[in-house]
């Protein structure tokens, strides 16, 4: 039974990877660029809903719903301020400008809101379901997690190739020229995928401390890179490439803590680095040739 | 296809002297370049280019490689801003404007090497050229509202219709990038068109096309003019086509206009001659 409890866990923790890992995976696919303070927009979300159900005793959903906007319009100025003037700059400066960001939000965070580790009250509550006679349990968050994983793949899945604005976005990310030149703003195309991505952010962040409680102003920043590791996995600028690196990398962390915690990490990245050896586009990513 | 007739014209016999076709002369031209020039550092890529273009005239941009065209057409869709010069489009300044905005205000263009959505399908490769003529916003398209469905209907059905022009309709659901090179040509153009431009930029439409296509080629370039109502600038190295349905050419060699005429008095021009073939006094 622990291997199936493993795999539970592992398939919800990848969850919570694979939600982040579409925020890193379509701003690259997009705007061609790694966007490294996306972690820490998972922290901000996630004080954003611990501060409106805590202190202000708003209803979980309410607090969820807040932490989206917060993060959304947190995603959209860091995109106009930090990486718009950098647009036509080389590629290594939007890079560091990204860590700065990164830095300057938890040391914001650190200043708000302090050092210590605040308890963030899952949203789903505490309960879980047990099956087998109690030797298998699913907790409500890990159920909501996954299906809340499922719901927003599904809903990228369409609204990139139904919507206008999504197809806007693929237009931009195979050819940002051409797309101007239809008549697509490009720049307001990037901003709405700095919005998406941002507020699937803060969902990922409640969720994330819904299931690990303990809130720090560096709480986004290794699942952060970890779900950056997913998007590479599963091949960066691909949804379902995002989703399926997310979710195969919670899986094997969670089987390599079970197996010895200290190597855990270790694990997770020298199976990225067989992958990107045997595949180096990434499981799902597709192949660029170059012209001759 | 009848949707898009405005009032029916019959294509007016090449005018000898006007630089406007006749039917045209006494509405304002759709384009007016005054003057235009760009700098590439010390380069002048492009100086002293004036030209107008009536508004349903076909009008042609040649001259030798490297001459400046394709810089002409960078300049009109504001891809380059210029250094000098004036740029009216419909009366209309374009100064400052954007690549969208003079999208938006009616130039439309196809590119010199291909450059669809490869991994679309045709008929999105379409519907992103209608982008800015469907209207639903992002929430109704996220929710799913009525405004959502009715516009897409409209958005479809319109792509189709758009399509329909070269007989590619059928080829909707398939992926840009796995068309055939002439099919993707044509469907640049559909794309273009998709914008709802009052002027089409070509470059080099008939590139690597056989005698053949080009002549059907031809013949779409003049229904586009007709049905649409719209002036067509295109750049192109087949002389066949140019001097076939060209109303107007301008002539470039070294970022600079030598010579503005009809077909005919471009082909005796002694500076075109001497630009193509050099002047024979042994260079």
């Amino acid at each position: 039974m622990s291997i199936l409890n493993n795999l539970i866990n592992g398939i919800s923790l990848g969850s919570v990877y694979a939600i982040i890992a579409l925020g890193y995976t379509m701003v690259y696919g997009i705007a061609k660029m790694l966007n490294f303070a996306h972690g820490d927009v998972i922290m901000v979300g996630a004080y954003v809903c611990f501060f409106a159900t805590g202190q202000f005793g708003l209803p979980p959903l309410a607090g969820v719903l807040l932490a989206m906007v917060v993060c959304t319009v947190l995603g959209m100025v860091i995109e106009r301020l930090a990486y718009k003037p950098l647009r036509q700059s080389a590629s290594l400066a939007v890079l560091i400008t990204a860590i700065g960001v990164s830095y300057f939000l938890q040391n914001s965070a650190l200043l708000l809101w302090k050092s210590d580790p605040k308890v963030f009250t899952s949203v789903v509550g505490t309960g879980s379901v047990k099956l087998f006679g109690g030797e298998l349990t699913i907790t409500h968050v890990a159920i909501v997690t996954v299906l809340a994983c499922v719901v927003i793949m599904l809903a990228l899945t369409w609204f990139t190739g139904r919507t206008k604005m999504g197809k806007a976005m693929r237009a931009c990310s195979e050819d940002k020229a051409a797309a101007q030149l239809m008549g697509i703003d490009v720049d307001r195309t990037i901003s709405m995928t700095f919005a998406i991505g941002s507020a699937l952010a803060a969902i990922a962040g409640v969720l994330l401390c819904s299931t690990y409680p303990s809130l720090m102003p560096t709480t986004g920043s290794l699942p952060g890179i970890k779900a950056f590791t997913a998007a590479v996995f599963g091949g960066i600028g691909s949804i379902p490439g995002a989703m399926l690196g997310g979710i195969l990398l919670g899986i094997i962390e969670i089987f390599a803590k079970a197996f010895n915690t200290n190597i855990s990490d270790a694990v997770v990245f020298a199976v990225l680095i067989v992958v990107l050896l045997v595949k180096p586009t990434g499981l799902l990513g597709k192949a660029v040739r170059e012209k001759v | 296809m009848s949707k898009f007739q405005k009032e029916p014209t019959k294509l007016v016999p090449v005018p000898s002297t006007n630089k406007i076709p006749e039917r045209d002369v006494d509405k304002s031209p759709i384009l007016e370049a005054r003057h235009l020039g760009i700098d590439f550092g010390g380069l002048t890529a492009v100086n002293d280019f004036n030209m107008a273009i009536g508004r349903t005239e076909i009008a042609g941009l040649i001259g030798p490689n490297g001459a400046g065209k394709t810089t002409v057409f960078n300049l009109l869709t504001k891809v380059y801003q210029p250094t000098r010069g004036t740029i009216l489009l419909d009366g209309h300044d374009t100064a400052g404007k954007t690549t969208v905005q003079v999208n938006r205000m009616g130039i439309a263009r196809t590119f010199q090497n291909i450059r669809l959505f490869s991994n679309l399908s045709v008929e999105d490769n379409v519907k992103i050229g209608l982008h800015n003529h469907i209207g639903y916003g992002l929430f109704s398209g996220l929710l799913r509202l009525p405004g959502y469905w009715k516009e897409e209907k409209v958005a479809h059905q319109r792509a189709l219709e758009l399509l329909s022009i070269f007989d590619m309709q059928d080829l909707a659901n398939a992926k840009a990038g796995s068309l055939p090179y002439g099919a993707q040509r044509r469907l640049e153009i559909v794309r273009a068109l998709a914008t709802n431009p009052s002027l089409l930029l070509l470059d080099e439409p008939a590139a690597g096309m056989n005698p053949s296509e080009t002549a059907e080629l031809m013949e779409n370039i003049v229904k586009i003019r007709d049905t649409f109502q719209i002036a067509v600038l295109l750049i192109e190295h087949d002389m066949s086509l140019v001097m076939g349905i060209c109303e107007g050419i301008a002539v470039l060699n070294f970022g600079q206009i030598i010579a503005k005429g009809t077909p005919d008095e471009i082909q005796n021009d002694p500076e075109v001659i001497k630009a193509y073939l050099g002047s024979g006094k042994g260079e």
